[in-house]
């Protein structure tokens, strides 16, 4: 038997397996009201098409249809549009175009899901075909199909420029510099494909004139806020609920379209109405993540000196802007792109265009667009260790920032908050037996023909992560703080409310262990409730690996309020004034102790009952032992973490084997050391996936070419191998238990060690960059030469 | 409310000229039966008819395995059968692992390996993890991935649900010290 650590931060078994493998998870498809009614959506078969009609007749006239909705209806009672959360605004279903394929055109309530389907069948839609916008370096041209014609005035198919760092300083260092290293990167569209697809029950109750929203939401209170805003029903009479969630990875950020369907459906109808995406809608229409073309430079003298980096990057964003990224931040948190590396300057310039595909942007646990930049500067460094034939460990140890310069502003303006980095990168090599890795394959190239090509891959990433401070940031004006609410119950058990949202990630039981260490309570005698905005305080949600560092933050300040207001009762319990009062835990158990003679005091437990019972409190103290935060973080967190890669490719048929991967991270304080293992699991699977598979492509229609798992690939137990992770600790300075996040680590520090170990394997081939996916032919290509970018 | 989902007696609707067959099954060791359409796959009948949610579907085009169940003891992905054909046959699903003693050693093994996060694979790959232990007892580490590579999980990585699988394995077969 593995031994739990019953208190405070361990290896703690979770809380919400009891249900989850008894098969009696509550995810929100599983939900079955009486009287439930289905709805289906009909979503456009082209990229780019003028809707001529749209004839429901059959359809209402199927003997279990309830409703056909299409987009002139909602038009009426102005519904047609919804704001996205990047400021833009998105069809609830197409009235005048339909701008990529999938989009949503109508939708069809039934007396079950079959008949829904059915009955989709028996709309007809007449669609007059334009040319569509596919090719994304295409976009502006001037005689670019215009995809936005709904916006007054626009003329082309520019969604935002954005800019950060010093154009002219980092230009003056790449005139002087000894060597510069360009290279084009494409980061494709990927999908995040959580296994449970996206779906929401709407039941609104037309006595109470209350709406009651079960949907699959990584942010209930955000989309609580939004809905009202956009529905016009009063944000009381809405009451968001997010049950067990099949995953997230970002995909679940969104307001989608379906929501509002189920919700117009239900006003409609008066019943509650279930709709749920199948896989194809999920890959084809909702949130994508990455699809940026980066012209990456990177500048340094020839002994080595990283001296500057600039960018370029081409955004494709979509028929919408669909991104969900902080306002101030329409390019995500992308502006970190000088990586974990002392730099004299940096400049990057962003083009974000429409194109016929669908809208999105930030997803798959990329923390707001890190993954992007991390891929863009570990490659540029591996390309200049290339072209001067340094270790790629040895170069990035030389210019890697120092531990005594934390906290460290970079030169886009990011304030590192800490760090060892050199630390990491040694137990890493000391984990994979580096040298020995160089030296085998050495031996391996100078055997020659026959022997499988290795490669070893290195990448050093840091992220910015838990936003964010007020001042900086909102999401739609919403500023991005979290709340939590902590009771303590007269017999000593507490429940804590929180405004995040867990995808799986675990929070019924770290976040009772945080209550627990900080007010020596049993881990089991604290529930977490979260995920029902009527029973939670307001908070914007689990994304960007902000549940620790924000709502975590929120509860630690909870749990320490309450435990102030402990120390005021016991105090007077004991008639002792509460300065000579010490806390421990080290008999099993918060109490208060008369300072220097254990044994002497009283029980949190004793503690709460008087807080609630009928003896005297002292003055000016209230009743109860209950407090509320919302937590207002004053910095990012800045986990970081070293990875290494090794793979094996067959030189017959270029397929890329991983062999080992090797893992450390640094996310600060951990609170259940087994969960963030498990984090870190899945986000090098999803970079394995991201590096050697994963690829939403469009053929040249628009056609969306990875609308099923048959043809979007995600790794299974047979392509991702044991994995091997490290631990360094190095504490964040603002966080009140020194925890920085870590949900996104290994999404985002993966790919690049993933594909520099492909590049390092194809050395031999002379091979200096080729991009994702790098599937068989993709490899086998770049051998004989042709690498090609994927679009 | 449809005639679709609803277990025998059923009341057919009125107007509805959808033919309806009869599917009994023992599930999860009990009886049970119910009138449906024939194109109605036995993930729903399991799901909406039966309401044993615990059967997941997570894709359409029998990739995902998060429907998997078993039927007559072989691991089925029951997205991919229609209900009719399971007609007298033995089906069990995530809901029928456990026993009167407790959990089975896989639902044990998964928790204790931290073999799950959010879940929605899980049933499918305990119940694929069941039917390569009743077949192979002891298997090699190898072997588990191989039986399990036709269940996605998204979220952990399958490291600990390999080793949740052998944590099992070593349970049933008597090897653990
Ligand atoms: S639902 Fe994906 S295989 Fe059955
Ligand atoms: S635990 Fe989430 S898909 Fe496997």
């Amino acid at each position: 038997m593995t031994t739990t650590t019953p208190m405070g931060h361990g290896r703690m078994l979770r809380k919400e397996d009891r249900r989850f493998v008894r098969g009696r998870g509550r995810y929100v498809d599983d939900l079955q009201l009486p009287g439930m009614l289905h709805l289906a959506v009909l979503r456009s078969p082209v990229a780019h098409a003028r809707i001529v009609s749209i004839d429901t007749l059959a359809a209402e006239a199927h003997p279990k249809v309830k409703a056909v909705v299409t987009g002139a209806m909602l038009a009426e009672r102005g519904l047609a549009w919804m704001p996205t959360l990047s400021g833009d605004r998105q069809a609830v279903l197409a009235t005048d175009k339909v701008r990529f394929q999938g989009q949503e055109v109508a939708f069809v309530v039934a007396e079950d899901r079959y008949s829904a389907r059915d009955a989709l069948e028996l709309i007809d839609v007449e669609y007059d075909l334009l040319e569509p916008v596919v090719d994304v370096r295409r976009a502006l041209d001037p005689d670019a199909a215009l995809i936005r014609d709904d916006v007054p005035g626009k003329t082309d198919n520019h969604c935002f420029d954005w800019e950060t760092g010093d154009a002219a300083a980092a230009e003056a260092v790449f005139a002087r510099a000894e060597v510069v290293v360009r290279q084009e990167l494409v980061f494709p569209r990927v999908h995040p494909a959580p296994m449970e697809t996206c779906g929401a029950v709407a039941d609104y109750d037309r006595i109470e004139e209350k709406l009651t929203l079960w949907s699959t939401t990584q942010a209930p209170h955000a989309h609580r806020t939004l809905l009202s805003m956009f529905a016009g029903i009063p944000e009381h009479r809405i009451r968001v609920v997010s049950p067990d969630i099949g995953g997230g990875f970002g995909n679940k950020v969104p307001v989608y379209p379906g929501y509002v369907h189920a919700i117009v459906g239900s006003i409609m109808t008066g019943r509650p109405v279930k709709w749920t995406e199948d896989r194809t809608e999920n890959l084809v229409a909702s949130g994508f993540a990455r699809d940026y073309v980066m012209q990456g430079e990177i500048a340094a003298t020839r002994e080595g000196r990283i001296l500057a980096v600039r960018s370029h990057v081409l955004a494709d964003h979509g028929a919408f802007n669909g991104t969900a990224a902080p306002r101030k931040f329409p390019g995500g948190f992308f502006g970190v792109f000088t990586g974990s590396y002392d730099i004299e300057a940096a400049y990057c310039s962003m083009t974000a265009v429409h194109t016929n595909k669908a809208p999105g942007g930030v997803a798959y646990a990329c923390s707001f667009r890190i993954a992007e930049a991390v891929y863009l500067v570990e490659r540029l460094v591996d390309m200049l260790a290339a072209e001067l034939d340094r270790d790629p460990v040895s170069l990035r140890m030389q210019n890697f920032i120092r531990p005594d310069q934390f906290p460290y502003t970079s030169r886009t303006g990011w304030v590192y908050d800490s760090g060892d980095y050199p630390r990491a990168m040694e137990l890493a090599l000391q984990i994979a037996g580096y040298d020995e890795l160089r030296a085998e394959q050495a031996e391996r190239r100078a055997r020659g023909a026959g022997e499988p090509l290795m490669g070893i891959g290195v990448s050093f990433f840091t992220e910015a992560v838990g936003a964010g401070p007020r001042k900086d940031m909102d999401m739609l004006g919403l500023g991005m703080a979290d709340g939590c609410e902590l009771r303590v119950h007269p017999t000593g058990s507490a429940v804590v409310r929180i405004s995040v949202q867990t995808q799986g990630q675990g929070h019924e039981t770290t976040f009772a262990q945080l209550i627990a260490e900080e007010l020596g309570l049993h881990p089991d005698d604290v529930d977490v409730v979260h995920g029902d905005t009527d029973s939670t305080p307001y908070g914007l949600g689990t994304y960007g690996s902000r549940s620790t560092p924000v709502s975590g933050a929120a509860a630690v300040l909870a749990a320490r309020r309450v435990r102030d207001k402990a120390q005021l009762i016991a105090a007077g319990m004991l008639e002792v004034a509460p300065d000579d009062l010490e806390w421990s835990t080290a008999q099993g158990g918060g109490r208060f102790d008369v300072r220097g003679v254990p044994g002497s005091g009283v029980t949190i437990q004793e503690v709460a009952m008087r807080a609630h019972g009928a003896g005297d409190l002292p003055d000016g103290v209230e009743g109860g032992l209950d407090a509320q935060i919302s937590y207002n973080p004053d910095n990012l967190t800045y986990p970081f973490g070293a990875y290494i890669c090794v793979v094996d490719i067959d030189p017959g048929t270029a397929v890329v084997t991983v062999r080992r991967f090797i893992a450390v991270d640094d996310c600060g304080t951990r609170i259940n050391e087994m969960i963030v293992e498990g984090q870190i699991h899945g986000g090098l699977t999803d970079g394995i996936g991201m590096a050697l598979m994963e690829f939403i492509g469009f053929d040249e229609h628009g056609n969306c070419l990875g609308g099923s798992l048959m043809d979007y690939l995600i790794p299974t137990a047979l392509e991702v191998p044991d994995w091997e992770t490290g631990t360094t600790v190095t504490p964040a300075p603002d966080h009140p238990i020194g925890a920085k996040g870590v949900g996104e680590s290994a999404t985002v520090g993966s790919p690049p060690a993933v594909v520099n170990a492909v590049i390092d394997a194809l050395a031999p081939y002379g091979v200096r960059h080729a991009d994702m996916p790098l599937t068989p032919s993709r490899v086998w290509e770049a051998m004989q030469g042709r690498a090609a970018p994927p679009f | 409310m449809t005639s679709l989902f609803e277990e025998v007696p059923a009341t057919a609707d009125a107007d509805a000229d959808v033919p309806v067959r009869r599917v009994t099954v023992t599930l999860n060791g009990e009886r049970r039966a119910a009138d449906v359409e024939p194109r109605l796959l036995l993930a729903h009948l399991l799901r909406q008819g039966f309401r044993l949610t615990g059967t997941h579907t997570g894709c359409d085009t029998t990739n995902c395995g998060a429907c998997t169940v078993l039927v007559d003891g072989l691991p089925v992905k029951s997205c991919t059968m229609l209900a009719v054909q399971a007609d007298g046959h033995d089906v069990t699903t995530v809901e029928g692992l456990a026993g009167p003693s407790g959990l089975h050693p896989l639902q044990e093994g998964f928790k204790d390996e931290h073999g799950l996060q959010c879940g929605f694979c899980t049933p499918g790959m305990m119940l694929a993890a069941k039917a390569l232990l009743e077949e192979n007892p002891d298997p090699t580490e190898d072997e588990v991935r191989f039986a399990l590579s036709g269940n996605l999980c998204r979220c952990t990585g399958y490291q600990n649900i390999v080793k949740a699988v052998l944590w099992a394995a070593k349970r049933m077969n008597g090897s653990e010290q």
